[in-house]
């Protein structure tokens, strides 16, 4: 139902049961807002969102306040903006105000209101904030000065990633965010998918950096740096350089990366293909010879944590797969460098990710061979973006280059790992060539596409019906781990990625993307694949190729050597 | 000490989250403090993640996360305390044993904590120690009687 209200003195629609904050926004009125969280339920905390009531001649909150018939509302009247000023004025009085050396300069939602509301002196003034800044966890960084209390972190530690490590402590101008008994993230089942920076308003979050050592070893002559690259970041990088959502600059990027000095460059894409044909493999023999089903995918870091903290009794479900960044790592240091006459030790093997969970994977001891690490650093594309302006590359002015090769020639079965649901229809495309020996001839599978939180399928390979779901956001995967445990779901395969919508959304992505910009990386993701010819990653010629000149066969010795790993149950404050 | 924070669950059987602070004052009663295996324990059987029941607990003053001293000092910050001079008290004391409301001094023989009102406002500015209340003291008297607290070790 709907009905008209007044704002502004102008009538406008309003649909009965959504809040003042909605309707304003279909008529392009933009409310300013800070604890807001679309999809998430209101806590109208922060009070940026007032607007006056003229009837009660109230300040209500516009993002908890449903529409009524017949209201009157005023979104700017000087009673408003003055009461909006005021609360940045006085989150500004214990702010640090190190603008400059903040990681959000330039990209800060408090500078913005600041800046939006004109606030030009210092009226109030408070204690400045210190307190520990906490840098315990391998990927994440907690400054809590710089923090302005707003409980987004919170809301979608606990609403969308079903982790719940972090809460309010204390109370008043005590308050601080952190995890039970303050003691630092490393002690609390946080999984490391930052999706807390991404809807952090000011550079209270952000991901470890790695860019001091990765910056000694680009100029250390001793070394060879190599790169790899994540299927989705071509498709997100873009957007760092105000370039349109989902453009793919995957061969600007392969220059651009030359030019800051990696001696070579390979895609992760290709190590995504050789996933698949390890996962694929395992699924196939697990369901031949009765193995533990449903077997669980296992290239998401931020999963595969949670599972050894929440489910540990699930963990052989898992895929014993390492997930392609790890792959690749391996197969850099020893089948690339018995090939390029080098010295694994001499190789300093960076990988640019979508995600700070990454950041932890590449540090796991299980992650070392022979005390050789697989991958030593890891950036996120927000920190690759920064690489590539750092070194005054030009990106709308650069020539195109390829890859390097061997790993670097990719399937696009491969680059829709990028995507919530792409793992598992790659998976599908190659098992079904293993199960029958022939290939799929629909390789679409439209109800694993989208940007749904749970998606189900039922496959008929030749009369074997194989039944399949795709998880993406992890209080999602709770909830049909938790139907699984209890029976009342039977599934052969499940795909979780723990960010919403996949890592095309990972917490390593540009911040401050739009629902549409992610949904036109999925579309770039699925573009590719209509358009290109090589669709199943048993068909990419450079694994053909690594598989007889190095691995010999899937789950072969070799494979279980460098491609496979182990997890084991977690002991953190759950 | 687990046996005991599990008979003092098991006083709830409904396990609802509405039974989360008598819980923990239970809990604090009979071990004086809130150890992390305690919430940990509360965590489990509530369904509850130890970062809210670890973020309600240092919402209300009551709780605390280190075992008691010896000695446990209560210095009221009432009003009448306030006014007669109850912040000076609180300092000393602070820089007497150590350490800040909530805490236990290294030594373990001092343990602090603040309380909004004792109910002497005669006596004020009052503290207590181990319950026996001290009437009127200074900044210069606190120092003598903690002296002989510690004396009596
Ligand atoms: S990284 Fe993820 S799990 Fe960790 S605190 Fe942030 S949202 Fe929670
Ligand atoms: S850390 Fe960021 S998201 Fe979390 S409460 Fe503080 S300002 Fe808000």
């Amino acid at each position: 139902m709907s009905f008209l209200i007044e704002v502004n003195n102008k009538q406008i629609e309003a649909r009965k049961g959504e809040t003042i904050l909605d309707a304003l926004k279909r008529q392009g009125i933009h409310i300013p807002t800070l604890c807001h969280i679309k999809g998430s339920f209101p806590s109208g905390s922060c009070r940026m969102c007032v607007v006056e009531n003229v009837k009660t001649d109230r300040l209500v909150t516009a993002c908890s306040t449903p529409v009524e018939e017949g209201m009157k509302v005023l979104t700017h009247s000087p009673r408003v903006i003055e009461s909006r000023k005021t609360i940045v004025e006085l989150l500004l009085s214990n702010h640090p105000d190190d603008c400059l050396y903040c990681v959000r300069n330039k990209n800060c939602e408090l500078q913005d209101l600041s800046e939006e509301l004109q606030v030009r002196e210092r009226r109030i003034k408070g204690v400045k904030n210190s307190n520990h800044l906490d840098r315990s966890s391998a990927s994440i960084v907690r400054d809590p000065d710089k923090c302005i209390l707003c409980g987004r972190c919170v809301r979608i530690c606990e609403d969308v990633m079903g982790v719940a490590c972090i809460d309010f402590i204390n109370r008043g101008s005590q308050s601080v965010i952190g995890s039970a008994f303050n003691i630092g993230l490393n002690t609390s089942s946080c999984v490391n998918c930052g999706q807390c920076i991404m809807v952090c308003p000011t550079g209270a979050l952000s991901e470890k950096s790695h860019f001091p050592e990765l910056i000694a070893m680009l100029n250390n002559p001793e070394k060879t740096v190599v790169v790899q690259y994540a299927p989705s970041i071509s498709v997100s990088l873009a957007e760092e350089f105000k370039l349109p959502a989902g453009l793919d600059i995957n061969s600007l990027m392969n220059a651009a990366l030359r030019k800051i000095g990696f001696k070579y460059v390979f895609d992760t894409t290709f190590t995504a293909d050789l996933t698949i044909m390890e996962e694929a493999a395992e699924l196939v023999e697990r369901v031949k010879t009765g193995g533990t089903i449903p077997m669980i995918t296992s290239c998401c870091p931020g999963w595969v944590k949670f599972a050894e903290e929440f489910y540990p009794e699930m963990l052989p479900n898992l895929s014993s797969c390492k997930s392609p960044q790890q792959m690749m790592g391996a197969v850099i240091k020893t089948y690339w460098a018995e090939k390029a006459g080098l010295k694994p030790e001499n190789i300093y093997s960076v990988s640019i990710m979508p995600c700070t969970a990454k950041k932890f994977e590449a540090q796991r001891e299980e992650m070392t061979n022979k005390g050789i690490t697989d991958v030593d650093a890891v950036l996120t594309t927000r920190e690759l973006g920064q690489l590539i302006r750092m070194f005054g590359i030009d990106i709308n002015n650069i020539a195109p280059e390829t890859a390097d090769s061997p790993l670097g020639f990719r399937s696009s079965a491969g680059k829709l790992f990028g995507a919530t649901g792409g793992v598992m229809e790659a998976a599908v495309r190659t098992a079904y060539n293993m199960l029958t020996g022939e290939e799929l001839l629909r390789f679409k599978i439209e109800a694993l596409r989208g940007l749904d939180g749970c998606k189900e399928a039922s496959l008929d390979i030749n009369g074997l019906i194989v039944n399949v779901a795709v998880v993406n956001g992890l209080a999602n995967a709770r909830i049909l781990l938790d139907q699984v445990k209890k029976g009342k779901k039977n599934y052969h395969f499940i795909e979780v990625m723990a960010c919403p919508g996949g890592c095309i959304n990972g917490g390593g992505q540009h911040i401050g993307a739009s629902e549409e910009a992610v949904k036109a990386r999925m579309k770039a993701l699925y573009d590719i694949d209509d358009k290109e010819t090589i669709k199943v990653s048993h068909k990419n010629p450079e694994i053909i190729q690594i598989y007889k000149d190095f691995l010999g066969k899937p789950l072969g010795h070799k494979s279980h050597e460098l491609l496979h790993t182990h997890y084991c149950k977690r002991d953190v404050l759950l | 000490m687990e046996t005991n924070i599990k008979s003092i669950l098991n006083n709830y059987p409904e396990g609802s989250a509405d039974s989360l602070i008598p819980m923990l004052q239970d809990i604090q009663e009979h071990d004086g403090f809130l150890s992390k295996e305690a919430v940990i324990e509360v965590g489990k059987y509530l369904k509850m993640p130890a970062s809210k029941i670890f973020g309600v607990a240092t919402f209300y003053n009551q709780f605390r996360f280190t075992p008691l001293g010896k000695n446990h000092i209560q210095v009221c910050r009432g009003t009448a305390c306030h006014v007669l001079g109850s912040a000076t008290v609180l300092e000393e004391i602070e820089k007497n044993i150590g350490v800040k409301s909530g805490q236990t001094s290294r030594d373990g023989i001092f343990s602090l904590e603040v309380v909004a009102c004792i109910g002497a406002c005669g006596l004020a500015p009052v503290i207590a120690i181990n319950g026996n209340f001290h009437a009127k003291v200074t900044g210069e008297s606190i120092k003598e009687i903690l002296e002989n607290y510690r004396n009596q070790e």
